[in-house]
């Protein structure tokens, strides 16, 4: 993997995290119950820390080698990297993107993404590239938690009641298509994930949708319309106010 | 008996002016998940120590609520979940019955003996 | 001769031995409790709203990561209150409809729009700054489960006030439009912060039972002019003023003299006529019953479970 290659990895990785921890953040003040409003608020921080970290990595990537692209405001920063890029320029999967809808979709949303997740920095820990090893690895622990609270909630909805169960398999209606976007190529990673997948969904009571139509862009930075407005609200004051501290 | 306390306290401003009604404590209406009681251990080594409670739907999310509750700050590294309803404890009217024998009884503890200071390591 | 259970109460209280749940305690001090530890924690849950207002839009990451934090300790600061209460007698479920009904009260302040990002520098300082002068002596409150809850917000409310100052620091060492907006939100969170401390003395005479109880122990004026004398110096460190011509030391007093304040404002707020009272209540009602079919499908699936278990062991 050459310098712009790895730098464009990180942006993936930390506009991954910043965003679904964006989204969980939204919950905040709002959950179903006291005590799931802190578990969620907890997954969004553990989130947005990863963010940070990958974004460092990234600006560090960048600082060295100025020359490598065009287009940065530098010297680059973490905050630089989140706030001063356009939608266009955001690397993020659009699941991470898509609004939280209700308990179910944002807990499925969680436990697809994070069970990629767990997969993807179980590999990245053991990589040979340096500047992610331990990011990866410390986001790892956080990201294991992830997925087993999340699949106690798909698990839950599954089996619980029939409204629930509407639900959750409305969310899978919903979520699965997008989730071709993180597997573009066919790889052990794809099937790991599709075996855990299957466990949880078996437990559940849910049925993994036949082949369909997968939507893909975010890498490239074909977005759905809903980052424009989440960039829009985070970058606010950034943008309103040039060059400030704060 | 009835008394007047018309003090107002930070977060309570009382009953006179702001028409709050009676807050007396009803049976709720709704099945609420059950209230557990948590227990946590702050480093190996050391007792689990009671430090509060919550709800959950069963013990397992007990566990993880208790993890997103109360080890926020590297609180604990090993939680116990017991639900409040099996939780017997003693009658506080029997207090003086229970506990207040244990107290002439000093010989129970160490400081109680007299020794010369030359005994070491006793 | 037998002492009856009043007395007996009441001396424990004087010898600061803490009450229990079980102990045997006068009903309109369980009543009182109630009130007060409910309104309290209810006030950590509506609380949580107009900060997380600026969650989403905080200015840089470390900010956002600050924020999201601090207003999940006061989910945590609700619960470990709504616990306490619980040990009363009183389910959280039935808080819970006390105040979306509107019977329970909540800290006045909250009721007041978050408008720009030095909002949450002021609450920081300013609001919690309050709040934390009057929790500090509750720690110390008669009654074992508030003390125990007390101290451990205490403990973690320790942050809440220096991140809120540091915000205020960093805005006054910027640019013009920075310094500006952070004066505009002391201006208008002054007077609603020092209003959270209660009516004047004169005006909610202390009866000699609350005080006898030690549910609390220094009177509303007592802490807000403590307040006002801390803030009044802290405001210098940052170079802005806070909006009271009438704010001046008195060296006779060894305190700082403040202007009047609108109690009219206050009790309407409480009333339900503040900015945001309606919105503050409504979002707390949407996610309390957009839950509810969360909350019941984890109660069917434990007891299906549980019924699962049973049968195999049978």
């Amino acid at each position: 993997m050459n310098k712009t290659q790895q730098f464009n990895q990180l942006l993936n990785l930390a506009d991954n995290a910043l965003i679904i921890g964006h989204r969980c953040s939204e919950w905040c003040g709002h959950g179903p119950v006291l005590e799931q409003d802190i578990a969620i608020s907890n997954i969004a921080l553990d989130y947005i820390g990863q963010a940070r970290n990958f974004y460092q990595a990234a600006a560090t990537l960048i600082n060295e080698d100025p020359e490598m692209l065009t287009g940065f405001v530098l010297p680059a920063t973490e905050d630089s990297l989140a706030y001063l890029r356009d939608q266009r320029e955001f690397r993020n999967h659009l699941i991470t993107e898509l609004p939280n809808g209700d308990w179910a979709v944002t807990t499925l949303r969680i436990f697809l993404f994070s069970a990629y997740q767990y997969f993807l920095y179980t590999q990245l820990k053991d990589s040979g590239d340096l500047s992610v090893n331990a990011i990866a690895e410390k986001a790892l622990k956080e990201v294991t938690y992830h997925v087993k609270w999340s699949a106690d909630w798909v698990i839950r909805l599954g089996d619980g009641t029939e409204e629930s169960n509407r639900r959750i398999r409305h969310a899978v209606d919903h979520l699965w298509a997008y989730t071709g976007e993180l597997f573009l190529q066919e790889s052990e990673l794809q099937q790991q994930w599709l075996q855990k997948v299957q466990l949880v969904f078996e437990e559940a009571g849910l049925v993994i949708p036949e082949k369909t139509w997968m939507h893909q862009g975010g890498t490239s930075g074909n977005h759905t319309e809903h980052l424009g407005f989440i960039l829009a609200e985070m970058q606010f004051l950034q943008r309103a106010y040039p060059g400030s501290q704060w | 008996m009835s008394f007047h306390t018309n003090k107002y306290y930070y977060g309570d401003y009382g009953e006179a002016k702001n028409g709050a009604a009676d807050i007396s404590a009803k049976g709720s209406a709704k099945e609420e998940w059950p209230l557990w009681e948590i227990f946590i251990r702050s480093k190996q080594g050391l007792d689990h120590k009671h430090v509060g409670s919550l709800h959950a739907a069963d013990a397992a999310m007990a566990i993880e609520n208790a993890r997103d509750v109360y080890t926020r700050r590297m609180e604990g590294v090993s939680i116990w979940a017991v639900e409040s309803k099996y939780i017997h404890a003693s009658n506080p009217d029997e207090a003086g019955a229970l506990y207040d024998p244990a107290n002439d009884k000093v010989y129970r503890h160490p400081t109680f003996y007299d020794l010369p200071d030359e005994v070491k390591y006793m | 001769m037998e002492k009856t259970s009043e007395a007996f109460f009441q001396d424990k209280i004087d010898r600061e031995i803490r009450i229990e749940p079980k102990d045997w305690m006068p009903e309109k001090y369980r009543q009182t409790l109630i009130r007060q530890i409910s309104q309290h924690a209810h006030s950590e849950i509506i609380g949580m709203l107009p900060e997380g207002n600026w969650i989403t839009r905080a200015p840089s990451l470390r900010r956002k990561a600050i924020l999201l934090a601090k207003v999940q300790d006061e989910a945590g600061h609700g619960l470990y209150l709504y616990s306490a209460a619980e040990t009363l007698g009183i389910s959280r479920d039935e808080m819970y409809e006390q105040l979306h009904s509107g019977r329970a009260k909540y800290s006045s302040i909250f009721n007041y729009p978050t408008l720009s990002w030095a909002d949450i520098g002021v609450i920081g300082w300013l609001v919690d700054g309050a709040a934390i002068m009057n929790q500090v002596p509750l720690c110390r409150s008669s009654f074992g489960p508030y003390a125990r809850a007390m101290v451990r917000v205490c403990k973690e409310e320790s942050f809440h006030q220096r991140q809120g100052f540091e915000i205020l620091l960093t805005l006054s060492r910027g640019t013009e439009a920075q310094r500006s907006m952070a004066q505009d939100a002391i201006n208008r969170w002054w007077w609603p912060s020092i209003m959270m401390f209660g009516p004047k003395d004169d005006e909610s005479p202390n009866s000699v039972q609350s005080m006898k109880w030690k549910i609390k122990r220094f009177s509303n004026d007592e802490l807000r002019q403590k307040f006002i004398d801390v803030t009044a110096e802290q405001v210098k460190v940052l170079g802005f003023t806070l909006p009271d011509p009438n704010l001046k030391w008195n060296k006779a007093r060894g305190h700082y003299d403040y202007g009047a304040i609108n109690w009219d404002e206050f009790w309407q707020v409480i009333q339900g006529n503040g900015p945001c009272n309606k919105e503050r209540l409504e979002a707390r009602k949407k996610a309390w019953e957009e839950g509810e079919w969360v909350r019941a499908a984890a109660s069917a699936y434990t007891t299906k479970k549980n019924k699962r278990n049973t049968t195999v062991a049978a």
